[in-house]
């Protein structure tokens, strides 16, 4: 009985989103298919459910262990934070805000840049974390993802960027906008430079990051069932003023509709990077 | 609000001395030539501290000046080119050659309309992806021929339609954002209205970003902000405030280079005065960049959106 009550304990630092999937402490019931799911067995199985492959959000660390060989990697600009530049207040201050993320998550913000091999190559991996302020990108996000890719150039290694996040963050304003630009730049370089960008899209992925580096890589590779788009679902069905079809903005809607090279299950992406980088480079 | 009773306070003034001018028909009265000029000095005051939501409105003004009224006013030998040679031709999105003091050049702008019709041809002034795709064809035209750039930036937003997500809205904005970032010709960007998030910035990436006076430029609209972050859309004046997005404002983050004035109470009191203050902030910034070699543009370019952010981390 004790592990039950600590496990409601900790249900309250769990932003709701994730509070649907966890209330069942040690028992989760799967959002696509509704079978309960033994908690370890989905964590073993990287969030998978394995009664029918739903892909729940990845940790971004997870994701790191996911695709670099033995779970190791340096970090890169760990210590990089926002110091609130428009001293931004809605129905809680930001600064607190980015504290509370920052206690919750152990990272200074929404995403980690990793240096590591996948299958044996050397490599440069940024992995957003949607727990952070729902993965937005604000200044340190673009700065990082920035300095990931002239690291790249500098090393000449390839990137791979998975991206999972709601979109430029609100609260640093117009800075916020601008890392879109900042990134797209860099990219060009990157580009120019022949060097691969590998773009993995995961659930969600969606306004100002998908309008910039996710939708730029050599390849774009989504996780099935993701929802990927510019506009959120909520605000088209408020222009539109009608429901949204079934699928609609979901990988596999932007497979058909040429915006992805495919759709690959979590457990073959990182072959599917691998034997992609194994093309482009020697 | 309170600005709104200021600016009737001012309002019911200026008929006063009006009416008195009118009255002391010899109009050379002393007394009354001082009322005028407390009354202008109050006006000019009125408008040098206007709140961002007030500027809000001014950049949405129906009157304001758009992209064709400033070509008109400013360009020669104007020449639309049409279409991404896709889909379609997107009319919230204007592109082709025209001249600038003479120099052969590349426009493009958004574009909204003044009447309902035009409103609804323009879709108020949201491009879809094919209204991108084709202001990158038509700035790769200008590449190709070395030939200088000027966009104008009035959007509420890209298109947040069915069709636009279908035909990939956010591709066509990432895509622009990476080529603009090396077309090796001048780019002189300016913010005329609405700044509206990524659909602005699609086509703001530029060697100089300048902003009219009563322009914004934002993440997000405040009443987009408001709704997410209080559930109040009627909370968009706070969320004005809260958002920096006013020309004085971006101009003290570094994200604009310049404030281009505007005649007094705004653009849309007297367009022509507007492209009057505008004409010599393009001429003189075209005169700089001009002569410049393609390396040294691009490098400059890049490292200006590079430092973008930089000072608000720690
Ligand atoms: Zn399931």
């Amino acid at each position: 009985m004790a592990w039950f009550k600590r496990e409601k304990k900790s249900l309250e630092s769990v932003p709701p989103d994730e509070r649907r999937v966890r209330t069942e402490g040690m028992w989760i019931k799967c959002e696509a298919c509704a079978a309960i799911l033994w908690k370890k067995d989905l964590d073993t199985n990287w969030q998978v459910c394995p009664k029918c492959e739903h892909h729940f959000k990845l940790g971004s660390v997870k994701r790191l262990e996911l695709l670099l060989d033995d779970a190791e990697w340096t970090e890169h600009d760990a210590a990089l934070a926002s110091n609130d530049p428009l001293a931004f207040v809605d129905t809680k201050p930001y600064k607190l805000r980015l504290k509370d993320a920052q206690k919750k998550l152990g990272m200074a913000d929404a995403i980690l840049t990793a240096e590591g091999h996948l299958n044996g190559r050397p490599l440069i991996c940024c992995s957003m974390e949607f727990g952070f302020i729902g993965g937005s990108m604000g200044a340190v996000v673009g700065e990082k993802v920035t300095r990931a890719i002239e690291l790249c150039l500098e090393k000449q290694l390839p990137l791979v960027i998975v991206s999972c996040s709601g979109g430029a963050r609100m609260m640093e304003g117009t800075i916020s906008l601008m890392q879109l630009a900042k990134i797209s730049a860099a990219l060009a370089r990157l580009d120019d430079a022949r060097l691969p960008f590998i773009s993995i899209l995961t659930d969600p992925t969606t306004g100002g990051v998908t309008a910039s580096y996710a939708m730029l890589g050599d390849l774009n590779i989504a996780e099935p069932g993701a929802l990927i788009g510019f506009a959120g679902p909520r605000v088209i069905e408020q222009t539109i003023r009608q429901k949204l079809p079934e699928g609609f903005q979901r990988s596999e809607f932007l497979l058909q509709h040429g915006f992805l090279d495919a759709v690959v299950h979590r457990r073959d992406l990182k072959r599917y990077i691998s034997t992609s980088l194994d093309f482009f480079l020697a | 609000m309170d600005a709104i009773r200021k600016k009737r306070e001012i309002d019911r003034l200026e008929k006063d001395v009006e009416e008195l001018r009118r009255l002391a028909s010899k109009g050379s009265d002393e007394e009354l030539e001082r009322l005028h000029r407390e009354v202008e000095e109050l006006k000019r005051e009125f408008y040098r501290h206007l709140g961002a939501w007030q500027r809000t409105q001014l950049a949405r003004h129906a009157h304001r000046p758009y992209t064709l009224d400033y070509i008109n006013m400013l360009f020669e030998e104007w020449c639309e080119l049409h279409g991404e040679r896709g889909f379609a031709d997107d009319p919230a999105i204007v592109a082709g050659l025209a001249r600038f003091h003479g120099q052969a050049c590349v426009v493009v702008g958004h574009q909204k309309g003044r009447d309902t019709k035009q409103k609804v041809l323009r879709n108020f002034g949201m491009p879809k992806p094919e209204g991108y795709r084709k202001a990158l064809r038509v700035m790769q035209l200008a590449a190709k021929f070395r030939r200088p750039i000027f966009t104008f930036v009035d959007t509420p937003g890209a298109y947040p339609g069915m069709d636009a997500e279908e035909r990939g809205q956010a591709e066509a904005i990432a895509r622009n954002l990476r080529e603009m970032a090396r077309l090796p010709v001048p780019i002189i960007v300016t913010i005329t209205g609405e700044g509206g998030s990524g659909g602005a910035l699609a086509i703001a990436v530029g060697d100089r970003v300048n902003m009219l006076e009563n322009s914004i430029y934002s993440v997000i609209s405040p009443e987009g902000c408001a709704s997410i972050m209080w559930r109040e859309a009627a909370r968009a004046e706070e969320a004005a405030n809260a958002l920096k997005i006013t020309a004085h404002d971006l101009l003290q983050i570094g994200i604009v280079d310049e404030i281009v004035p505007e005649p007094e109470g705004g653009a849309h009191h007297d367009p022509e005065g507007a492209a009057r203050l505008l004409e010599p902030v393009l001429a003189r910034t075209l005169e700089e960049l001009l002569p410049q070699p393609p390396e040294k543009l691009l490098k400059a370019r890049y490292e200006k959106f590079r430092r973008m952010g930089q000072n608000v981390i720690s």
